[in-house]
């Protein structure tokens, strides 16, 4: 059949609207980059998460490279996100279309293509040290830290206060 | 040209709004195109939901596609050709369109005939069987719409029976064209039988004899669960022979298919049929790669179902095969998107009159669970099934509940390959769904053997259902009567020997471990670290063997000390063995010193069977151990006690796929190199000259760099690549199934010595394991069948054992 959209451009396994604005490189490299890469961005993970669970699953989706494990720039500890790079893009595209949204550590991950990873990407970009997301959050979630981390801060703050 | 049709359809699909005003642009010289995709779309999309009628519909696309058949018959043939044998489950819709056409465009139709009868001809000569299939199909249905005359179709299949009828060709071949012409019965067998009911009777004893004379040697290997079991697990031909004897017995009145033709009867009768061209079926060769024989999964039968819902088509009714094949139709279209397949499958056309969600579920348990392998990644089924779930939470879920104790009462008979997909998907399963079990129920199995399938199921399945979560986790969920401890998995912990409370290693030893420690710790090189064993004894020297090439102490103080500091996490692991490679390579020289570091790494870590996969992948990868030290590693005697765990076979598995890979990859690229030859051999002209070729490549750091053409010479080094890693892939499924020869047969002589019948549950297991090397790898194990039968599977082996390789040989025959 002709004018078929090439696989990936629509459905599970097509990219999101998300761009890391950190990104070196003009906004077409990125593009290219993203369409080419074997790596995903796995995240929404609890911080107890570990590199042998994530592998457990990712790996029925194909043969893992490896995996980065994403850190608290301030504690290096896990925060919540990972990097997970197959040897070929269609394992990765598997992982977009089966693992995305469904369950690790009873939460539900979500992936995502990611240009690749390059040093000092595993770490949060958040003021504290976590993921931005954590920053700002206002829901308690027990698998990463409990409330986030500014709602903490002010619940903190006031009790100084009170004290 | 009725504007509701065209209102009713949306813009052409693949086109973002981005795109569709990209077109628009160049909208001259593109408008051509522009209508071609409106037209494809029109007739891709006819017979999918709409606000109009099926019949209507057809009637406007009709008419639409009449209109236009002077500009784009090439294009619409196309189409409609392609669409028969891309969307089967829609076969009646084109081919009443086409009866459509043809009751208003003669030649149209004729056109049409022409044209598929020659793509039947390809998709054969290509091996595309199920395209081909599809097509016998299609035609066959032509004669419903008054297309095809039924005397033609008669004629095509006794050429068809003619071909089935071939001696010196394999069965396979010949199976599936008796295959083709039973799965297009039930759509035109109520036509012949009006019409051509004397033929009809002439085709079907045909056939009868083909089915009675057929071999089904290959039916045992292929069974999911061995020995007798509730439902009959039967052959797939067989089967449809069944159904197909069923269907005639009623008169060929099926309830299933959706014709529409029968709503234009009076127009399509008063049109003039055409006669389809006689088909020859391309000669057999030896590359011709047949479509493997099939079972039939059956895990229902209508008193599983709901008493007060719609029935279960029995196993020998045609409905059950129109729908089990119509649900894996949806399921092929659809997998890539779950959750748009979860829909598909959900919205099934007729789902009243069936319970469909048990017929859903068997289909996919079915594929999951197929012999040799299934069609799909395992998760893609298992990630359908959550989505199942998550959409019709009311009725899925206490389905599944069903299919799982079904499975697990039958799981004794169960064969190894589909009884890990079976754990694998459970423990996926539930770790979706917060691990929820009514585990309690099975405590029986606590009473069973060790070896039993339901406590090792349930053990595997726990231990998978831990690699998924945490130690705490697994304890948690399982029921907190005492006896159900003994089915947890141990704590995935490192246990490191040379600490100095342990009193079973000599204190010498323990100091230079300790030494090793403290120099790597500091970051000392490497080689200096290792300095720290170099006083360490031989223990083969001390055995009698002076020129040991080799110390297996120093390796397993190595070896062990390294995983331990890098205990706490796969990441860590991997460094330590690629800050050290250079060392344990050159450690590893020898095999047998391979199988040491091995065993090193069972020691520490065979708590975590987890670890030891990744360890033994990483080793694999970086050349630090060979495939074949892998396979004598796990038949080795310190082994034995583990052959009946799952993970033993997973990692044997793994290996033996690094080694089919391996020789793809170096086949693949001197196929493609020759091609590049070839290529510019022809468009040089002058093949010889040595200048032409090296004007074309460059040189960096000295080192030729091929550019587009490679030399002969090239070639030639490929050439001797392949043919090493096909030695190394012969020596290991050698080294293999030797072994496995080896222990069954010890197993079996000490089992006679000591008057005890040898079919135990360990025999049992092992047995099919071998099978599942033979089924899992058959297209590898195949290309050295001569030299397996000529060394290996000799008149001397026991038969039991010598019967395995035999299914083999029959899957294609």
């Amino acid at each position: 059949m002709t004018r078929v959209p090439a696989i990936g451009v629509v459905g599970s396994a097509a990219l999101s609207t998300y761009r890391d604005q950190h990104f070196k490189g003009t906004r077409t490299e990125q593009e290219r980059a993203l369409l080419q890469t074997t790596t995903l961005y796995v995240g929404n993970l609890s911080f107890f998460t570990t590199e042998e669970q994530i592998h457990e699953l990712f790996s029925k989706c194909g043969d893992l490279r490896r995996i980065i494990m994403g850190l608290d720039k301030v504690n290096r500890t896990p925060c919540g996100f990972c990097f997970v790079e197959y040897y070929l893009r269609a394992d990765a595209e598997m992982a977009m279309r089966y693992v995305n949204g469904t369950r690790l550590d009873d939460r539900i991950v979500r992936t995502d293509w990611d240009a690749g990873f390059v040093e000092g990407r595993q770490y949060g970009r958040g003021k504290s040290g976590g993921q931005v997301r954590d920053e700002y959050r206002t829901d308690f979630d027990l698998g990463r830290g409990g409330w986030g981390t500014m709602v903490q801060q002010k619940a903190e703050a006031s009790q100084a206060m009170y004290s | 040209m009725p504007l509701a049709c065209i209102l009713n359809c949306r813009n052409p699909i693949g086109h973002s709004p981005k795109m569709a005003g990209h077109m628009r642009k160049r909208r001259r010289g593109h408008e051509q195109a522009d209508i071609e995709d409106r037209l494809e779309s029109l007739i891709k999309r006819v017979g999918e939901k709409s606000s109009s009628s099926l019949e209507s519909n057809l009637e406007g696309l009709t008419s639409v596609l009449e209109a236009d058949l002077s500009t784009y018959k090439n294009k619409i043939l196309r189409i409609l050709t392609d669409c028969a044998v891309l969307m089967p489950d829609k076969c009646s819709v084109y081919s009443t369109l086409v009866g459509l056409l043809n009751a208003k465009n003669y030649n149209f139709g004729g056109e049409l005939v022409e044209s598929m009868a020659k793509h039947l001809k390809d998709y054969l000569k290509n091996c595309e069987w199920e395209k081909a299939r599809y097509s016998v199909r299609f035609l066959s249905d032509l004669v419903n719409c008054h297309v095809v005359s039924a005397g033609s179709l008669i004629q095509l299949y006794d050429t068809m029976m003619e071909a089935a009828l071939e001696p010196n060709t394999p069965q396979v071949r010949r199976d599936w064209f008796v295959y083709a012409i039973l799965s297009a019965l039930p759509w035109v067998g109520r036509e012949l039988f009006e019409k051509k009911e004397r033929d009809l009777d002439r085709l079907k004893e045909t056939i009868d004899s083909y089915i009675s004379r057929r071999v089904k040697d290959h039916l045992v290997s292929l069974r999911v669960w061995t020995g007798q079991t509730l439902h009959p697990q039967e052959e797939y031909l067989e089967c449809l022979w069944f159904q197909i004897c069923k269907l005639r017995n009623d008169y060929w009145q099926e309830k299933h298919i959706v014709r529409p033709y029968l709503a234009f009867d009076t127009l399509l009768s008063e049109a003039l049929q055409h006669s389809l061209p006689p088909l020859n079926p391309p000669r057999h060769t030896e590359s011709m790669v047949y479509p493997m024989p099939k079972v039939i999964f059956r895990m229902f039968d209508y008193t599983d179902c709901p008493e007060l819902g719609p029935v279960l088509p029995g196993a020998h009714s045609i409905e059950r095969y129109l729908i089990e094949e119509h649900l894996s139709q949806i399921l092929d279209q659809n997998i890539p998107e779950r959750k748009e397949c979860a829909a598909a499958l959900l919205a099934f056309p007729q789902k009243s009159k069936v319970p469909l969600e048990y017929m859903i579920i068997e289909v996919i348990l079915g594929e999951l669970f197929r012999l040799p392998t299934p069609q799909y990644l395992e998760i893609a089924y298992g990630s359908l099934m959550i989505e199942l779930c998550k959409s019709q939470p009311s009725t899925i879920p206490q389905v599944l509940a069903q299919a799982v104790e079904i499975l697990f009462d039958r799981i004794d008979t169960m064969n190894p390959s589909s009884f890990d997909r079976f754990a694998n998907w459970f423990s996926y399963h539930l770790s979706n769904f917060q691990f929820k079990w009514s585990w309690y129920d099975w405590t029986p199995c606590l009473e069973m053997e060790q070896d039993h399938p339901k406590p090792r199921f349930v053990q595997e399945v726990l231990e998978k259902c831990l690699r998924l979560s945490y130690y705490q986790r697994v304890v948690d969920i399982v029921p907190k009567e005492k006896n159900f401890e003994k089915l947890l998995p141990p704590k995935p912990e490192p246990r490191y020997k040379y600490t100095e409370d342990n009193n079973n290693v000599d204190p010498v030893v323990v100091i230079a471990a300790q030494n090793l420690i403290a120099s790597v710790k500091r970051k000392t090189t490497p080689e200096e670290a290792f300095l720290t064993l170099r006083d360490l004894p031989n223990p083969l020297q001390e055995e009698g063997e002076p020129d040991a090439p080799y110390n297996p102490l120093k390796i397993d103080v190595l070896v062990q000390t390294l995983l331990y500091l890098g205990a706490k996490s796969f990441t860590h692991a991997f460094q330590a063995l690629a800050k050290y490679h250079q060392i344990l390579k050159a450690l590893g020289s020898y095999e047998e010193a391979q199988i040491c570091i091995l065993r090193s790494v069972y020691e520490i870590w065979h708590d975590h069977p987890q670890m030891m996969t990744v360890l033994v992948d990483k080793m694999l990868r970086t050349e630090i151990v060979e495939c074949s030290a892998v396979a004598n590693w796990l038949f080795s005697r310190d082994m034995m006690q583990d052959l009946t765990r799952m993970y033993i076979w997973e990692i044997l598995d793994m290996t033996i796929r690094k080694m089919s890979k391996r020789v793809a990859k170096l086949e693949r690229e001197l196929a493609e190199s020759k091609e590049k030859l070839k290529a510019a051999a022809t468009s040089d002209g002058s093949s010889d000259s040595e200048a032409e070729y090296g004007r074309g490549r460059k040189r960096k750091h000295g080192v030729d760099m091929p550019s587009e053409k490679p030399t002969e010479e090239m070639i030639e080094r490929m050439e001797d690549k392949v043919e090493h890693a096909q030695t190394d892939q012969k020596n290991l499924f050698l080294i293999i199934f030797q072994r496995f020869i080896m222990i069954l047969s010890e197993y079996i002589v000490r089992c006679d010595t000591d008057g005890k019948d040898f079919k135990t549950h360990w025999y049992r297991w092992t047995l099919g394991r071998l099978q599942q090397v033979f089924l899992t790898h058959n297209e590898q194990v195949h290309r050295y069948s001569d030299t397996l039968e000529t060394l290996l599977f000799t008149s001397d082996v026991d038969s039991h054992i010598s019967e395995t390789f035999k299914q083999f040989l029959a899957l294609r025959s």
